[in-house]
C-alpha cells in the first residue's frame, strides 16, 4: 500500500506512485443532474483495471475526464501528479501525448489510410517519417492487418476499424491506456490477442483503464482491478482503488519498436 | 574522399526526402480538394479588382504629380489692348522686365504666327488678315517653391505696365481636374481596402466552414496531444496555398488587361491621358499584391482557427 498524505491521498506520479487520483469528482453536463458524483480513487503507476458498470453509469464520462476531454463540475483530479483541473489549456496537449485512448466509436480520420491513422500520434508528437515506418508496419502486423495499410477506414470491417484504433492508441506506448469497450466488434481470438497486447504494454509500465462488458475478460488478466460505476459513483468495497496496491515488478517484452517523439 | 561525400550526399538526399514525405504527410491530414470549393475562384476575382484599382490608384498619382508639377508654377499673361502697338510695347517690355527677376525660372513670348496656327481651325485663314485683335502671350515659368505671394506680386508688375492684361495661373483652371484625379486615386485606394478586408472576411468564413466540416478530425487530433498552433498550421498551410493560387490567377488575368489599357490610352496620343501612364516602380509595386494576399489569407485562418480551438477544452 502506498503512503497517504494528510487528505487521505497518496501524491506523486513516479513509476511505484499513482499516476491517476480523483478526488469527490463530481461531473454535471448543463443542468441536469450528476453524471458522475464523489468518485474517488487513485490507480497506481503500471497496474491494470477493468471499468465496468450498467449501460448509462458513467463509464464513459469518466474515461472522458481520465483522457482530459472533459473538465469536472467539482472535485480534484491529478494526472501524473498534476492537478489537471486547473491546468492551463495550452499545457493539457503535453498530457494527451502520454495518454493512449481507444475510442468506443473509434474515430479514424476518414480520408487517412489505416498506415497513416495509426501512425498519427507519432506524427503529431514529432516522429521523424523514417522512424516511423518501422512501429507501424510492425503494428499493422499485430493486429493482423499487414495487408491492409493502405486502406481507409470506410472500407474496413468494424472490427478491423477497431483494431486499427487500438493500434493508434498504443504506438507511442502511452503511460495511461484508456479503452473503451475495445473488444466489443472483434472475434474472441483477436480480442485475446488484443487483451494480450494490453497486459505486454502493462509489462512495459503501462497503467491501463478498459471499460467493458465483457465479463470473461475480466478473469484473463492476473492481478487486474476491477472498478465498477453504479449510477454514477464509484463502488470499491475493498478500498483497493483508493490505497492500491503497488503493481507488480515490469517484465516482458512488446514486439514493436517504439520510437521517441519531439515532444 | 569520394566515400566521405557520398555518404555525405546519400545523407542530404535522405533528409530532403524524409523532409518531403514529412510534409506530404502532413499535407494528407486534412483532405485534400484544392481548387474544388469556391475560395481561389472568389480570391481570384478579387485579386484580378484589386490590381485594376490599384493600377487606377497609381495612374492617378502618377497623372496628378506630372500635371502639377509641370503645370502648377506656369502662369500665362494676355496682353489684350486692342492697338497692336501698344500691345506689342507692353509685350516687350515685360519680357524685358520678366527675365530680370530671380524667382521667375522662364519667360517666352508665344509667337503670333504659333498663336494664329493655334486659331486657325476656329476661325480660318489668317486672323491678323480679318482684322480680329489677337491677344499676345507671354508664358512665365516660376521658379520652383514659388508661392500664392509671389504670383499675386507678378499680377502687380503686369499691371504696372499693362493695366488691361490678364494674368492666369494654370494651377487655377486644373485645380478641379487635379482634384478630380486626387479623387479618383482615393476612391481606388479605398477599393483596395475593401478588397483586402473582402478577401479576409472571405478567408474568415472558409476558415470556418473548414473548421465545422473538420471538427471531428479536429477532436481526434486534440485528443491525441496535438496543440492549437500544430491544428492551426494545417489551416493556415491549406488556405494560404489556395490564396496563393487564386490571387496569381487573378494577377495574370490583371495584367493584359492593363498593357491593352495602356496600348488604347498610348493610341489616343493625349498628353493628359498619357501623364495617367503608370510608373516604373508599379508593375513590381502590383506583383507584391498576390504575396500580400496570401499573407493576409494566412494570417486571418490562423487567427480564426485559433480563435475557435480556444473555445474548445
Amino acid at each position: 500500500m502506498n503512503s497517504s498524505s494528510h487528505s487521505g491521498l497518496p501524491q506523486g506520479g513516479g513509476p511505484h506512485g499513482n499516476i491517476v487520483q480523483f478526488e469527490n469528482v463530481g461531473l454535471r453536463y448543463g443542468m441536469g443532474s450528476e453524471t458522475l458524483s464523489d468518485v474517488t480513487f487513485a490507480l497506481a503507476a503500471g497496474s491494470f483495471h477493468f471499468l465496468t458498470g450498467a449501460s448509462g453509469a458513467g463509464k464513459t464520462s469518466l474515461l472522458k475526464l481520465l483522457y482530459l476531454a472533459q473538465r469536472p463540475s467539482r472535485g480534484v483530479i491529478r494526472l501524473f501528479g498534476e492537478d489537471v483541473v486547473t491546468l492551463p489549456r495550452h499545457r493539457l496537449p503535453g498530457f494527451r501525448r502520454r495518454i493512449g485512448v481507444v475510442f468506443q466509436d473509434f474515430r479514424l480520420v476518414p480520408h487517412l489510410s489505416a498506415y497513416d491513422n495509426i501512425a498519427l500520434p507519432l506524427r503529431v508528437a514529432g516522429v521523424e517519417e523514417a522512424e516511423l515506418d518501422l512501429p507501424v508496419r510492425e503494428m499493422l502486423e499485430w493486429v493482423g492487418l499487414g495487408d491492409r495499410a493502405d486502406a481507409r477506414p470506410a472500407t474496413l470491417s468494424g472490427g478491423e476499424q477497431q483494431r486499427v484504433a487500438i493500434a493508434r492508441a498504443v504506438i507511442g506506448r502511452p503511460e495511461l491506456l484508456v479503452a473503451d469497450e475495445p473488444t466489443g466488434n472483434v472475434d474472441p481470438d483477436m480480442a485475446v490477442r488484443l487483451l494480450d497486447l494490453f497486459e505486454a504494454l502493462n509489462r512495459l509500465g503501462t497503467t491501463i483503464v478498459v471499460a467493458t462488458h465483457d465479463l470473461h475478460l475480466l478473469s484473463r488478466v492476473r492481478d487486474a482491478q476491477m472498478m465498477r460505476l453504479d449510477k454514477g459513483q464509484l463502488a470499491d468495497p475493498t478500498g483497493s482503488l483508493r490505497y492500491p496496491p503497488r503493481p507488480p515488478a515490469f517484465s516482458g517484452q512488446i514486439g514493436v519498436a517504439m520510437p521517441q517523439g519531439k515532444g | 574522399m569520394a566515400a566521405v561525400k557520398q555518404t555525405g550526399r546519400f545523407r542530404m538526399l535522405r533528409w530532403l526526402g524524409d523532409d518531403r514525405a514529412a510534409a506530404s504527410a502532413r499535407r494528407r491530414l486534412l483532405p485534400e480538394g484544392r481548387l474544388a470549393g469556391p475560395m481561389p475562384w472568389i480570391i481570384a476575382i478579387m485579386m484580378f479588382l484589386t490590381i485594376l484599382a490599384a493600377a487606377l490608384a497609381m495612374a492617378m498619382g502618377q497623372a496628378r504629380g506630372a500635371l502639377g508639377s509641370a503645370l502648377a508654377g506656369r502662369v500665362t499673361i494676355q496682353i489684350i489692348d486692342a492697338d497692336p502697338q501698344a500691345r506689342n510695347v507692353q509685350t516687350q517690355t515685360l519680357d524685358g522686365r520678366l527675365r530680370n527677376i530671380g524667382w521667375i525660372a522662364a519667360v517666352h513670348v508665344v509667337p503670333e504666327t504659333e498663336l494664329a496656327e493655334q486659331l486657325r481651325p476656329w476661325l480660318g485663314g489668317d486672323p491678323a488678315e480679318a482684322d480680329l485683335p489677337i491677344p499676345a502671350l507671354i508664358d512665365v515659368d516660376l521658379a520652383s517653391g514659388v508661392g500664392g505671394d509671389r504670383r499675386a506680386e507678378l499680377s502687380r508688375i503686369v499691371k504696372g505696365v499693362a493695366p488691361s492684361a490678364r494674368v492666369q495661373a494654370h494651377a487655377d483652371f486644373l485645380s478641379p481636374l487635379l482634384s478630380m484625379l486626387a479623387s479618383l486615386g482615393w476612391l481606388s485606394i479605398a477599393i483596395v481596402v475593401l478588397m483586402v478586408l473582402a478577401t479576409g472576411a472571405v478567408v474568415v468564413l472558409a476558415a470556418r466552414s473548414a473548421h465545422a466540416t473538420h471538427r471531428g478530425t479536429i477532436e481526434t487530433l486534440h485528443m491525441m496531444g496535438a496543440t492549437d498552433v500544430q491544428i492551426a498550421r494545417l489551416f493556415q498551410r491549406r488556405i494560404a496555398l489556395d490564396a496563393l493560387l487564386g490571387s496569381l490567377a487573378g494577377f495574370t488575368l490583371a495584367v493584359p488587361v492593363l498593357l491593352l489599357l495602356a496600348q488604347r490610352a498610348g493610341a489616343l496620343d493625349s498628353g493628359l491621358i498619357g501623364a495617367a501612364a503608370l510608373p516604373p516602380l508599379a508593375w513590381p509595386a502590383l506583383a507584391l499584391f498576390p504575396l500580400g494576399a496570401v499573407l493576409v489569407a494566412a494570417g486571418a485562418a490562423r487567427f480564426t482557427v485559433l480563435r475557435a480551438l480556444g473555445q474548445t477544452l
